[in-house]
């Protein structure tokens, strides 16, 4: 165990030094349920401020890459930089040891996520959905944290549900919320994972019209699984097509989308432009 | 045979009801202790360690297929012989322990449900915004967990309150005990005893209705916040 350790600690710091603009850093992750390999080898860096959109096929991985940076799943070998600092692992007496849930807890502050089915708070109105982690997780003082969490859900189109209970908003409301109850607490990396599939039809628009206002304003890197390719076409500044657990392609979108070369992505592609 | 003889009613009434204080300061110490122990259990059972968790559903199974009955008789009479840790109990300490322990196996199965109900979403949101253990627990899962189990709480209290006068077989003198004692005297059983039927109806049954409307609340709690706020809205417009 120690063996392997100090050497994945070696190649760990080493590419951190390589790649010191990386806000992100997969090395080599790999991840198995049981028996099966869903990530077979991800090496992956995300910069500041980049905009990336994860394509695939079902059950390609693409949820389970983010997943690992969020902690909600542990990688089963490999790394994961965030902001200079090891995710999973931390130094102890000069040894990678697995993280601790204080580690853990001081590395992710830097990332922010937002689910599939929204997961707000029901037993909180909207505004106290946003306020809750900046007092309770940051130590913001109350009129500031509510003054942002205004602010924030005012920008989302929200201003006037502040009292409201989740389960008196749409879908694409409640989404518009868990966004910016996500950003309120400022972090370097914003995750969404399909964050419109959930969605009636008809909402899908109010939804993405606000990720494209966030992605337009800029510092906070993205990295979005989508199924939107005209979405992903026009916000991404790269496309990563996975599959069968592997970036089986990647670059810039009009060259991923429009002209792929991998044949398993025109395949992928064909099918959604059908 | 003798038949109902409202006298002798009227003469053991304030006799019998003269328990009621050991009954009911009995049954809440017994809850109470079931709401302890029961949380005990609950906390175990969330451990990582698979043996004390395989340990723990050891325990539940035993102290749940013994009747209630044998563990008090076992506690009374022959913890005091075993040696080394035996210890003789007054007969109410032994009834709390017996009863507080027997039900808190049920009260925490009810923890546990209440827990398991929430949403593997909202743990995972709380991981997200990077919550502290503590202020997951306060801040998101328990003002979710507990509201649903309150009703299934109540109710243990009422199954709690008719259990009790199995502690009379212990000695503790609680008004089935003292109905007991006077129709021993008096020769007379009839009359003591609905008088505890009655005393037992009288307070369980408004109990129960309460525990049902509470339930009926629970139920449509989120729909009620919203019944609210759209009284105010329109309130507002109105104005
Ligand atoms: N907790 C889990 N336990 C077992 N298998 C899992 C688990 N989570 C994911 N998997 C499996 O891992 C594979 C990749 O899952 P993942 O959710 O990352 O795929 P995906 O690319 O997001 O797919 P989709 O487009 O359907 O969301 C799938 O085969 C899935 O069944
Ligand atoms: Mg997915």
């Amino acid at each position: 165990m120690s063996e392997t350790s100090v050497v994945t600690n070696e190649s760990a710091t080493e590419s951190t030094t390589n790649n010191e603009d990386a806000i992100v850093s997969y090395k080599n992750i790999t991840k198995s349920f049981g028996d099966v390999e869903v990530l077979k080898g991800i090496d992956l860096d995300i910069k500041p401020a980049e905009k990336v959109a994860l394509i695939g096929p079902s059950g390609s991985g693409k949820t389970t890459i983010i997943r690992m940076l969020m902690t909600l799943e542990q990688p089963t070998s490999g790394e994961i930089i965030v902001d200079g600092k090891n995710l999973w692992h931390m130094e102890k007496n000069g040894e990678l040891v697995p993280a601790t849930e204080k580690h853990l807890r001081e590395v992710r502050g830097d990332i922010g996520m937002v689910f599939q089915h929204f997961n707000l708070f029901p037993h909180m109105t909207i505004l106290e959905n946003c306020m809750t982690a900046p007092i309770h997780v940051q130590k913001e003082d109350k009129a500031s944290a509510k003054k942002r969490s205004i602010e924030m859900l005012e920008k989302v189109g929200l201003g006037d549900k502040l009292d409201n209970y989740p389960s008196q908003l749409s879908g694409g409301q409640k989404q518009r919320v868990a966004m910016a109850r996500a950003l309120v607490m400022r972090p370097k990396v914003m995750l969404f994972d399909e964050v419109t599939s959930a969605l009636d039809p008809e909402l899908v628009g109010e939804v993405l019209e606000v990720i494209r206002d966030i992605a337009k304003e800029g510092e906070m890197a993205m990295v979005l699984v989508t199924h939107e390719m005209e979405f992903a076409l026009d916000i991404a500044d790269r496309v990563i097509f996975l599959d069968n657990g592997v970036i089986a392609e990647q670059g810039p979108p009009s060259k991923v989308l429009e002209n792929p070369d991998n044949e398993r992505l025109q395949q992928f592609l064909h099918r959604f432009r059908g | 045979m003798s038949n109902w003889q409202w006298d002798t009613f009227f003469e053991a009434f304030p006799l019998v009801v003269e328990g009621l204080g050991i009954t009911i300061s009995l049954t809440f110490a017994c809850y109470l202790c079931a709401l302890i122990v029961g949380f005990i259990w609950t906390f175990i059972g969330r451990m990582k360690m698979k043996p004390l968790r395989w340990v723990l559903s050891w325990v539940m199974e035993f102290i749940r297929s013994t009747p209630p009955l044998v563990q008090l008789f076992f506690l009374y009479f022959a913890w005091p012989m075993v040696p080394y840790v035996g210890v003789t109990l007054d007969p109410f300490t032994c009834a709390v322990l017996g009863l507080g322990v027997h039900y808190s196996t049920y009260i925490g199965e009810v923890y546990r449900s209440g827990i398991d109900n929430v949403e593997k979403g909202q743990w995972e949101a709380s991981k997200a915004l990077n919550f502290s253990t503590p202020k997951k627990w306060t801040k998101i899962i328990l003002p979710q967990a507990i509201p649903p189990t309150i009703p299934m709480l109540g109710n243990y209290l009422i199954i709690m309150f008719k259990e009790v006068p199995l502690a009379s077989t212990i000695g503790v003198v609680g008004i089935l005990q003292l109905a007991n004692n006077y129709g021993a005297q008096n020769f007379r059983y009839l009359e003591p005893l609905t008088i505890v039927a009655i005393l037992f109806l009288v307070l369980s049954y408004p109990s129960a209705l309460l525990i049902k409307k509470l339930e009926n609340k629970m139920n449509r709690r989120f729909d009620k916040k919203e019944a609210l706020h759209s009284m105010k809205e329109s309130k507002g417009a109105v104005s």
